[in-house]
């Protein structure tokens, strides 16, 4: 097979991974940059296909005509990397299938490039919760990707809950997708909220346009009198075929649900989500360090700990689409050669300080353990429950992660854990008065589901 | 939402049909398998092991929770393939 040797090989087409291809491009360099997903944009600027151009496609996102200007870039859509083998002296080697989605006749690509940015963004974490299996309940991402790319509301009663700015979007084009919003609840207080949120305005002011963005969902939020209750939670959904009521519940400054606060509020569809888990599985396997948040480290030039390998977005920490543009245009430029500007440095840096206070308002805390029964799901895909995960720990004695998830299945299903990884982990510290081998959660040695019958067949074809 | 009334303005596109199960469903050129299955009023599909419905959870191709076969193919994620005029989608072929 031919392997394909571009100077820099950009892995998301994101916020991240545009501004990283184009940087290098503009410095000469010969780029090629990929996307599992149909169309460019990553998660934030989802929009309707081309086969259904819409004329106001703008009045759902922010920064639409810095996304057209980076959209017209050559690139590769459809394209699964589901591999990334290692080496010791240079980058390595990226395995590709490309075609439509799980399909069994795609075409296989090999890249070996110079270098390798890695924008492969984030997805949510969802905390359980009894019900949460139920259809009608539906990751915050879910409403806003079916809202974006689909026109369809995910419900007619929707209430929109959990943790982080995130949520405010979501309520917004839930609206404007023709859903009623019941309302919006956050899990943190007023009184943490304020922390994170008034001290130095001064680097609010810096990431200007996060703060306008903010500004304008609040707007919907008023026009439209959706509540925002802070320190309130969902705490188990109800029906018998899909949800057709939720329990809510105030929370104490660490999460747990206050008893005698609860109260049930019918709906049609909820949309929950904690925070993000950064997709690292090719990091992992091209041997780049994690942090304590299991984000890939990056120096001020976005390099990982792996030479020639780069890093920008969300893969590196949570901290929105701003941060992901600047940290892409740095790491573009490093991986073709070239240097950022101060400025361009500095722009990343101003908006990494947002990231962290993102955590320090918002970042998961423990008392959500008291909404959880013993008959809870948590492994979705192998239906392991809370109390399936107390049992296993207690009945083998074992402190080992590994042990602990082939003795009880979760984490071991079709998702490979992305769903449950850190919720099982966490869990069962507590259950194990600490695990032995913890943070294991993020490898997984292939980045995608693949056909053994589909790569068979590709390894055929070329013997021929 | 009613095209009209969209705010986004969504252009015109050419009506698809795709078999579930045998029987019709009508969806538009440019969505997703899950997307003609909502717009349909399906808010489930497949059933676990334990018996428990599912459909649509994360949207973004992460939770596999959305499987469907397609054209005699299982384990197709539904949230992220397009759906093409005339697909048969069966929904009881899963492990
Ligand atoms: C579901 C979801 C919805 C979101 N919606 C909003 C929103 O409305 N507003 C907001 O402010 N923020 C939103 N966010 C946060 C948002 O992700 C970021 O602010 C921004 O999109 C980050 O940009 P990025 O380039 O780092 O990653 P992303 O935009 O996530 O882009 C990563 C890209 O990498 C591709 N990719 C990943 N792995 C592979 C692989 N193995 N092979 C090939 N391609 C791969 C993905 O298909 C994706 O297109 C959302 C996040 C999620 C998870
Ligand atoms: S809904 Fe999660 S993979 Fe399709």
């Amino acid at each position: 097979m031919t392997v394909e040797t571009p100077d820099v090989l950009v892995v998301g087409a994101g916020p991240a991974g545009l501004a990283a291809a184009d940087a290098a491009r503009k410095v000469g360099a010969r780029v090629a940059l990929l996307d599992a997903a149909e169309d460019a944009g990553g998660q934030y600027w989802r929009h309707l296909p081309a086969q259904r151009p819409a004329a106001h496609e703008r009045v759902l996102h922010h920064g639409w005509d810095r996304f057209t200007a980076l959209r017209g870039q050559e690139m590769l859509t459809n394209a699964q990397v589901w591999l990334a083998e290692r080496h010791d002296d240079r980058p390595p080697t990226l395995h590709v299938l490309v075609g439509p989605a799980d399909g069994r006749d795609r075409v296989r690509r090999t890249f070996a490039p110079k270098a390798l940015v890695l924008a492969t963004g984030a997805y949510e974490r969802t905390l359980p919760f009894p019900g949460w299996d139920l259809p009608g309940v539906f990751t915050a991402g879910a409403a806003q990707a079916l809202a974006k790319s689909e026109r369809i509301a995910v419900g007619r009663r929707v209430l929109v809950a959990g943790a982080g700015p995130f949520l405010l979007p979501v309520a917004s084009s839930l609206v404007r997708t023709g859903a009623e919003v019941v309302g919006v609840l956050e899990a943190n207080g007023w009184p943490r909220l304020g922390r994170g949120w008034s001290r130095r305005p001064a680097e609010l002011l810096a990431t200007r346009h996060k703060a306008g963005e903010l500004a304008g969902y609040v707007r919907d939020l008023a026009r439209h009198r959706i509540p925002y209750r802070a320190a309130t939670a969902v705490v188990a959904a109800h029906g018998a075929e899909r949800v057709s009521s939720v329990t809510v519940a105030r929370l104490d400054p660490q999460w747990a649900p206050i008893p005698g606060t609860s109260r049930d509020v019918s709906v049609d569809a909820v949309c929950v989500s904690h925070g993000f888990v950064p997709r690292v599985e090719l990091a992992v396997s091209a041997g780049c360090g994690l942090d304590a948040y299991g984000a890939v480290v990056t120096d001020h030039d976005g390099r990982t700990t792996v030479p020639g390998v780069y890093a920008a977005g969300e893969v590196t920490g949570i901290g929105g689409a701003d941060l992901a543009l600047a940290e892409g245009v740095v790491a573009g430029l490093a991986a073709a050669g070239a240097t950022a500007s101060d400025a361009q440095r500095r722009s990343r840096s101003e908006n990494q300080r947002f990231a962290a206070r993102l955590e320090a308002a918002h970042g998961i805390r423990p008392g959500w353990v008291g909404w959880l029964g013993d008959d809870t799901t948590v492994c979705r895909c192998e239906e392991v429950t809370a109390g399936d995960l107390r049992a296993g720990a207690a009945a083998t004695g074992s402190r080992g992660l590994r042990s602990l998830k082939l003795s009880t299945r979760a984490g071991l299903g079709v998702c490979q854990g992305r769903v449950c990884g850190r919720t099982v982990e966490e869990l069962l510290h507590r259950h194990t008065g600490g695990l032995l081998d913890p943070g294991r959660t993020e490898q997984r040695p292939l980045a995608a589901f693949v056909r053994l019958g589909e790569l068979a067949a590709a390894e055929e074809q070329e013997h021929q | 939402m009613e095209t009209h009334r969209d705010p986004v303005r969504p252009g015109e596109t050419s009506p698809i049909t795709i078999i579930v199960d045998g029987a019709p469903v009508r969806g538009l050129d440019g969505q997703t398998v899950a997307g003609v299955l909502m717009g349909a009023g399906r808010l489930a599909w497949r059933t676990t092991r334990n018996g428990r419905p599912r459909g649509v959870f994360c949207g973004i191709g992460v939770c596999h929770d959305c499987l469907v076969a397609v054209n005699g193919l299982p384990d197709v994620r539904a949230c992220q393939r397009r759906a093409a005029d005339g697909d048969s989608i069966s929904t009881e072929e899963q492990a």
